[in-house]
């Protein structure tokens, strides 16, 4: 009762935090930046306990239903789960460092920024903890203004299109999840009479296939605009350019998992029957979003937009593990979910960093920066490594996993006459050459060469931003190194997910 | 006909506000001007004695009558009383500070609302044909001539004349309706005249003429393409604060109206105007989200938006059931709630002289008055329907409701149109948060306008977390 009760706490503390600091005077700007950041870490230390009590064996715990709107069947329901343990300490691991990355890149507006991202912080939680469709809908809807304003406010030059685009393109996926979610419900009160939006109550719902395919579907559009698949991608690199440091990172370390997340919770075990019948077509996107983010990300010539078309790339591999329904693949996912985060979020704070200093993202601008900046370059070659997915990074993790479980379906599959699945996942491995060649081709650029940069003289890291680095890459060996206890933690879910999406079929098959 | 006083009791709260409407009107005569503020303080209480009389005998679950059954006492009444009482008051205090600042701070301003008060509580409990168009009426009349009060301004007397000439003609419309119904059933009691529809004895054509004349007159009052050539008209060139006046109360009255006449009176018919309805929504849906893109004055723009959210609440009448009307009156108690904070904006943002009316002279908004445009990102996030705030939850309601009676086409133009809205509200997001400031934002907005202005702006958050009491309240208002 008290774990639950500190999970409400975690839930609500930002948006305790987003008033009390609209409360604050804008001219006390150490009070307000000092403010923000003790919230971000009570509240990564509450997760970090909650998650070390955290039951592997059991699904649901520190869980909350209070009635909210009992006319419509809506309950205040969360909890931790195997689905969302890791993505929750993600996002409140990421928040102090955010945070602590804006010290110095953000100046106008202080107050409304922070808020923000407290706001921010407080309608991603909600999405990860959310049991309810309901309460999962409204904080997965409320991350939109927030953003809107975080990259319309402190972005580039192209900020205002960005952000429209942005929020057109993910508010249109999101009015056809909740067309999609009332028509559920409505069939949900009409099978049984219940009228419930608890992920629990309407997964068990056994509904047509042409029903199943049309309201996957409209979730799936929404998610996957999210996650982005191609070609629901175009919005990320306008946004990512266009963002500020902060609101890259929120989007690449966090954001962009709504959409995997979404698919992993409810897309796929909502509609099992036609998650089985578009797996092969899924599939196929995944791995073209894999080989058409790497191509692309090969010949930008801004460092943020690299970064952002790798994203396309590796939020692929999430879905390949996903749709091979295999338990590997399925845990590998996860940890690479959790692995792209940690990574490419670093990568946004430190191209954060070098613009700070010199205000340009040209990669031609640069070169030699390891003599420069030592200690920036060994920071940046590791981040680079653990996206190529060099072993002892969580990246290996991540990727093999998925493309392990992406490889035994494709040979289940071979052995049943139908070989595309073992091309998609050769195809998947040729992205993993791929991201090495534009990774090193940026490292290169950057540390290597003729000594240049557009302002001089480079001062190394501070110890700010030696802190930051220090707990990302921690974080990132943790996963590479010892993925066990991580594993521990979300194998009863991928279990779970295996058995509702294959559910149907084994019955089938039986019969 | 009066057996005995105690009949009266469910009169109270009317007969009171009668009696106080005369007391202003007499001691406007004797309080000079600088004295004024004793007025708009009288009027304030009026409306909360008034409301602490209703709810002394709360009829929700309830139905007493009085007079014969011309007038009626229930649970969805009373409710929506309540909440013209309090935007009525709301608009109260917002008004004041733009009547002084314009030099029309009169005692006229708050009779004639008071008065046109009076005419909604008496709509809204008509239980009689004659007691609705008297109501309905009174309230037409006090705001013809609110509209006209400012004597100097030709935009504002054209605007009074075009709403006189076109109100006047619906309410001949609904009359004509009304004659036709009463030739058919011998009744001007609405549910004797219900009885006497249900036993399907009249010629089907005549019912369905009267059916038509009623659904114009309430399509008029509503403001429901096609008959919203008045509203951008009235709500542009009105005073500022008879436009927020117009904008909150009347719709809460107009839905009363359309539950008296159509829910209750026509229920039999409910086949029919359905579909009528179901063309009205469409229409306003459509043609307001659209043409309100295209507005550069904001008071223009939130008329155009107040079409579009009228095709919501008709949505909701159309249903035809119980859950659509509790939805359709949850949505006009939040809209009249939304409304009002957003032309609390434009008076709090004007100073005398200047109008703040132009969507332009809000650019900036936030590097000089981050609270105000924070406030105003509430309202306008709300008005768009963007969750966690209120106006996401009123219209999902009403979805629920329409997709429930089978209205799926319906539902999906609603949504498509939803998205299209977003897209003018988000604009003014963007001016205040986005584009540098040309001018100074002036504030000279007294205290009590900035702290109704912060709690109504506020309420569009903090009542998500209440959303539950307030739809078992307006389900409980229909058991």
């Amino acid at each position: 009762m008290a774990d639950s009760a500190l999970l409400n706490l975690v839930l609500w503390l930002p948006f305790a935090g987003m008033l009390a600091l609209a409360l604050l005077p804008a001219a006390r700007a150490e009070l307000i930046r000092g403010l923000s950041l003790a919230l971000m870490a009570v509240q990564f230390a509450l997760v970090a306990w909650l998650v070390a009590r955290f039951d592997p064996a059991q699904g649901l715990q520190f869980a909350t239903d209070l009635p909210w709107i009992p006319d419509w069947g809506v309950h205040y329901r969360i909890g931790l789960d195997g689905y969302n343990v890791l993505l929750v300490a993600l996002t409140a691991f990421l928040g102090p460092l955010v945070v602590l990355g804006a010290q110095r890149a953000v100046t106008k507006d202080l107050k409304l920024f922070h808020a923000m991202i407290q706001g921010i912080q407080f309608a991603m939680l909600g999405t990860f903890l959310a049991q309810d469709l309901f309460v999962f809908y409204v904080f997965w809807e409320a991350m939109l203004i927030p953003m809107f304003l975080i990259i319309g406010i402190w972005g580039g030059e192209r900020r205002v299109y960005a952000t429209m685009k942005f929020v057109l393109y993910t508010a249109f996926g999101s009015i056809l999840m909740l067309a999609a979610l009332i028509y559920l419900v409505w069939t949900l009160n009409q099978t049984t009479g219940v009228r419930s939006f608890a992920f629990a109550d309407l997964i068990g719902l056994n509904l047509p296939l042409d029903a199943q395919l049309w309201l996957l579907a409209a979730f799936g559009l929404s998610f996957a605009i999210k996650v982005p698949m191609v070609p629901l991608h175009t919005w990320l690199p306008d946004a990512h350019v266009e963002a500020p440091t902060t609101g890259s990172v929120i989007l690449a370390g966090v954001l962009l998992k709504m959409g995997t997340y979404g698919f992993l919770k409810l897309g796929f075990p909502l509609f099992p029957e036609a998650t089985r019948e578009l797996a092969p077509w899924l599939m196929g996107l995944s791995v073209a979003g894999i080989l058409y983010g790497a191509c692309l990300a090969l010949v930008q010539d801004d460092i943020k937009k690299v970064i952002a078309y790798s994203s396309i790339s590796h939020l692929g591999y999430v879905m390949i593990g996903l749709l091979s329904f295999e338990l590997v693949g399925i845990q590998g996912a996860i940890v690479q979910m959790v692995s792209h985060g940690l990574v490419a979020g670093g990568l946004f704070l430190m191209v954060g960093m070098i613009y700070e200093r010199c205000h340009s993202r040209k990669i031609a601008d640069y070169g030699g920066l390891a003599k420069l900046m030592p200690l920036y370059s060994v920071a940046f070659l590791l981040l680079t490594l653990a996206s190529v997915g060099l072993p002892t990074t969580s990246g290996f993790t991540g990727e093999f996993m998925a493309l392990l479980g992406a490889f035994a379906a494709g040979w289940k599959a071979q052995a049943a006459g139908d070989s595309l699945m073992l091309v998609y996942a050769v195809l998947a491995v040729l992205g993993v050459v791929l991201g090495a060649l534009y990774m090193l081709r940026l490292a290169g650029a950057l540390l290597f060469g003729a000594e240049r940069a557009p302002h001089a003289p480079l001062n190394d890291l501070d110890g700010r931003e030696r802190a930051i680095l220090v707990a990302i890459l921690a974080a990132v060996f943790w996963l590479g190194l010892a993925p066990g206890p991580a594993l521990e933690l979300t194998e009863g879910a991928a279990r779970e997910y295996r058995a509702i999406v294959l559910g149907h079929a084994a019955t089938e098959g039986g019969q | 006909m009066i057996e005995n006083w105690s009949s009266l009791i469910p009169l109270l709260p009317e007969v009171f506000l009668l009696g106080m409407i005369c007391v202003i009107l007499i001691a406007g005569l004797y309080i000079d001007e600088k004295r004024r503020g004793i007025i708009h303080f009288l009027a304030i209480l009026t409306l909360a004695l008034t409301a602490v009389l209703t709810l002394r005998h709360f009829a929700v679950g309830q139905r007493y009558t009085a007079l014969g059954g011309m007038f009626v006492r229930d649970g969805v009444g009373d409710i929506l009383k309540l909440f013209v009482y309090l935007s009525t008051a709301i608009v109260f205090v917002y008004a004041k500070h733009w009547l002084r600042a314009n030099k029309l701070f009169s005692p006229e301003f708050y009779v004639l609302a008071l008065f046109a008060v009076l005419g909604m509580c008496i709509l809204i409990s008509g239980g009689n044909l004659l007691t609705i168009y008297l109501g309905l009426e009174l309230m037409a009349l006090s705001s013809y001539a609110m509209v006209a009060l400012n004597r100097d301004s030709p935009v504002a007397a054209e605007s009074a004349m075009k709403y006189f000439v076109l109100g006047a003609l619906a309410s001949g419309l609904l009359l004509y309706g009304m004659s036709i119904l009463y030739g058919l059933t011998g009744s001007l009691d609405i549910t004797l005249i219900a009885k006497a529809l249900e036993s399907g004895r009249q010629p089907e054509v005549a019912v369905a003429f009267a059916v038509v004349f009623v659904v114009v007159g309430i399509g008029f009052k509503f403001g429901a393409v096609p008959f919203h050539m008045w509203v951008p008209d009235v709500y542009h060139g009105a005073p500022t604060a008879v436009t927020l006046f117009l904008a909150s109360a009347p719709k809460l009255a107009a839905v009363g109206m359309a539950f008296r006449l159509l829910a209750e009176g026509l229920e039999p018919m409910v086949k029919d105007w359905a579909q009528m309805l179901g063309f009205l929504a469409m229409m306003s849906l459509v043609v307001g989200n659209l043409a309100a893109i295209a507005q550069t004055n904001l008071k223009r723009m939130l008329a155009y938006s107040t079409i579009s959210h009228v095709g919501f609440i008709l949505l909701g009448i159309l249903a035809g059931s119980e859950q659509g009307y509790a939805a359709a009156m949850f949505y006009a108690i939040t809209y009249a709630l939304m409304t009002t904070a957003a032309f609390g904006m434009i008076i709090a943002l004007s100073h005398s002289g200047f109008e703040a009316e132009r969507i332009e002279d809000f650019k900036g908004l936030n590097q000089r008055q981050p609270w105000l445009a924070f406030l105003m990102l509430l309202v306008m996030a709300s008005l768009g329907g963007f969750p966690p705030l209120v106006g996401f939850f009123s219209k999902l309601y009403v979805l629920q409701a329409a997709i429930n009676a089978g209205w799926l086409w319906l539902a999906i133009v609603a949504v498509v149109m939803a998205v299209v809205g977003a897209y003018y509200y988000l604009r003014v997001i963007k001016v205040m948060y986005f584009d540098e400031p040309d001018r100074e934002h002036q504030i000279q907005a007294p205290g009590d306008v900035r702290v109704v202005l912060a709690a109504n702006g506020l309420l569009q958050l903090f009542l998500t977390l209440f959303v539950g009491s307030l739809t078992a309240l307006c389900v409980a208002a229909w058991q």
